[in-house]
């Protein structure tokens, strides 16, 4: 393994260490050491907003605690879901007095977590919201979209609903929105290559050269199908249908596209992806009206990218104009 | 009567431990096939923590339990930490009042800690997960004890089935969790959770086993 890390075992110990130092201007350490919180949380009279996952997305989840965004999240285990006291904790550092929704992914652990996190909240007399994000189109079928697992689309949910929060709006708001923001966003990720976790060290599954997996997962949870590798412009053509065609957007309809690396993919080929996935887009009738390309939300050092692609209303479109301040780039 | 005492039995936590510590990379090693290949870390991280909390205390077998499983509540995420959290915690709270653990208390805590599983996860039978491995178990325990077999033997039983459960798992697809996403690429490997349920009830029914006999041998 050609890895930067001290002892495998206390690899997400020494990366929140180095990103709070990094960001003390913006987060900081909960009493709970798995917990990151921004440094203005709790707003008295603001409703929390908090999230939660496992280690090795960075920046996802903890760089987008922040101003506008994120007031608290759990830190996980690489891959592995935050304990409920994580998530009750990381309520606890957000609570302003009017509730917190907690937004995070569809994965058995998450879905336990923070079922128990809610009750525990509920004791102390703080209420949790959840929504839970399902955007992944290729985890499971239309028909069972309450199956499908959360991915990038979630960085979107979290800003939609972190700036509606900030306006002051009730709970009950905030899980609308973010409810609606995810319900409008569609993704799909490509793997070319896998990821090691490095206290197992040896790759969990293999992607041969040549091929590629189409609608791999945030952890290498394998596709739909593997495929001999194509020119970007085919696979960029391919992301885009194969997330449009589960989205009946009429024409004219205005999105946000967010094409991000999985991890060990170099950012110019996610520009590459991104000519045809452009072009593709409005091909289609659609208007583009916010493009971020970069690494937001990665699997280690997977090779691949991930499209997501959501569809604005003129109130998604003001939210997602909001300005954040958090240490992802957004 | 064939029960042994809950205050002096929290040892045998100790033992589920060393059992789960001891088959830490045995458990990563199939969880890497299907899973992601952390399963026997993170238990042998939060049954090691647990272990030497109970060390030394004296603890009842309640007070063991509850220890193991807010230690895995508490510290231990995943989807592992809660479920066994959960059963572990009810086991301590169906016998916290039994001075002696007999079958039926036995049958009891097993059908609780089941119940507690079952309220948190949306797991069926034959979803290849532990729930194969502890549904199994616990219906050939109380099917034994029905049959008015002596609490040992039902105890054998009981380990007979859960093995038997768990190397059923092989010829499951999963179809919930991380494994699921793998559809008929899940046959022919173990459950991972199936695995260490399976070690966790033989060491549970020895241990039980061994404390009816020094109880048997102290009464006589």
């Amino acid at each position: 393994m050609q890895r930067f890390i001290n002892n495998p075992d206390e690899v997400v110990e020494d990366t929140v260490k180095g990103f709070v130092k990094a960001h003390a201007d913006i987060v900081r350490l909960g009493s709970n050491p798995r917990v990151i919180a921004a440094r203005h949380a709790p707003v008295s009279g603001k409703v929390g907003v908090i999230t939660g996952g496992g280690s090795g997305h960075e920046p996802a989840f903890v760089g987008y605690t922040g101003r506008n965004m994120l007031d608290a999240v759990a830190v996980g285990e690489l891959f592995s879901s935050p304990t409920a006291k994580s998530f009750l904790d990381a309520a606890r550092e957000a609570n302003g007095g009017k509730g917190v929704v907690c937004l995070y992914g569809n994965y058995a652990g998450d879905n336990m977590n923070v079922k128990m996190a809610v009750k525990l909240a509920a004791k102390e007399g703080i209420t949790i919201a959840t929504v839970v994000a399902n955007d992944d189109v290729c985890s499971a079928g239309p028909d069972e979209r309450e199956k499908r697992r959360g991915v990038a689309g979630e960085i979107f949910m979290w800003k939609c609903a972190g700036a509606k929060a900030q306006q002051g709006a009730s709970l009950e708001d905030v899980q609308a929105t973010a409810q609606r923001a995810i319900d409008n966003c569609r993704s799909i990720g490509v793997g070319l290559g896998p990821c090691t976790l490095p206290a197992v060290g040896h790759p969990n599954f293999l992607i041969e050269p040549g091929t590629m997996e189409v609608g791999i997962g945030h952890h290498g949870e394998p596709g739909v199908r593997v495929e001999p590798l194509k020119s970007a412009a085919e696979i960029a053509q391919q992301m885009v249908r194969i997330v449009l065609d589960d989205h009946d957007l009429s024409a004219g309809t205005e999105v946000a596209v967010l094409v991000s690396g999985l991890g060990a993919t170099p950012v110019n080929e996610l520009y590459i992806l991104h000519g045809t996935i452009e072009q593709e887009i409005t091909g289609r009738g659609l208007a583009i009206y916010k493009t971020y390309i970069g690494n937001y939300f990665t699997s280690l050092e997977m090779v691949g990218a991930t499209l997501t692609v959501m569809a604005l209303d003129a109130e998604l479109k003001r939210l997602l104009d909001v300005d954040v301040d958090c240490p992802a780039r957004l | 009567m064939q029960q042994f005492d809950n205050a002096s039995a929290g040892d045998i936590v100790l033992s589920i431990a060393d059992r789960i510590i001891e088959n830490r990379a045995y458990l990563s090693e199939i969880d890497g096939k299907i899973g992601d290949g952390d399963h026997g870390v993170n238990m042998a991280k939060g049954f090691g923590m647990a272990a030497e909390r109970i060390r030394g205390n004296d603890m009842s077998l309640a007070t063991a339990f509850d220890t193991l499983g807010t230690v895995l509540m508490t510290e231990i995420g995943g989807s592992m930490g809660p479920l066994y959290g959960v059963m572990f915690t009810q086991f301590a709270e169906t016998i916290e009042k039994s001075p002696s653990i007999d079958a039926r208390i036995f049958s009891a805590m097993l059908t609780g800690g089941l119940d507690s599983i079952q309220a948190i996860g949306s797991a069926k039978v034959g979803d290849k997960t532990l729930l194969d491995t502890l549904v199994p178990a616990i219906e050939a325990f109380d099917g034994a004890n029905a049959e008015g077999k002596p609490f040992p033997e039902a105890l054998d039983t009981l380990v007979v089935a859960a093995e038997k459960g768990r190397d059923g798992t092989k010829d499951l697809v999963a179809r919930i969790g991380r494994a699921s996403r793998l559809g008929e690429r899940s046959l022919g490997v173990l459950d991972a959770g199936a695995t260490s349920c399976a070690l966790i009830l033989k060491a549970l029914a020895l241990g039980a086993k061994e404390k009816l006999q020094q109880s048997a041998t102290a009464s006589d």
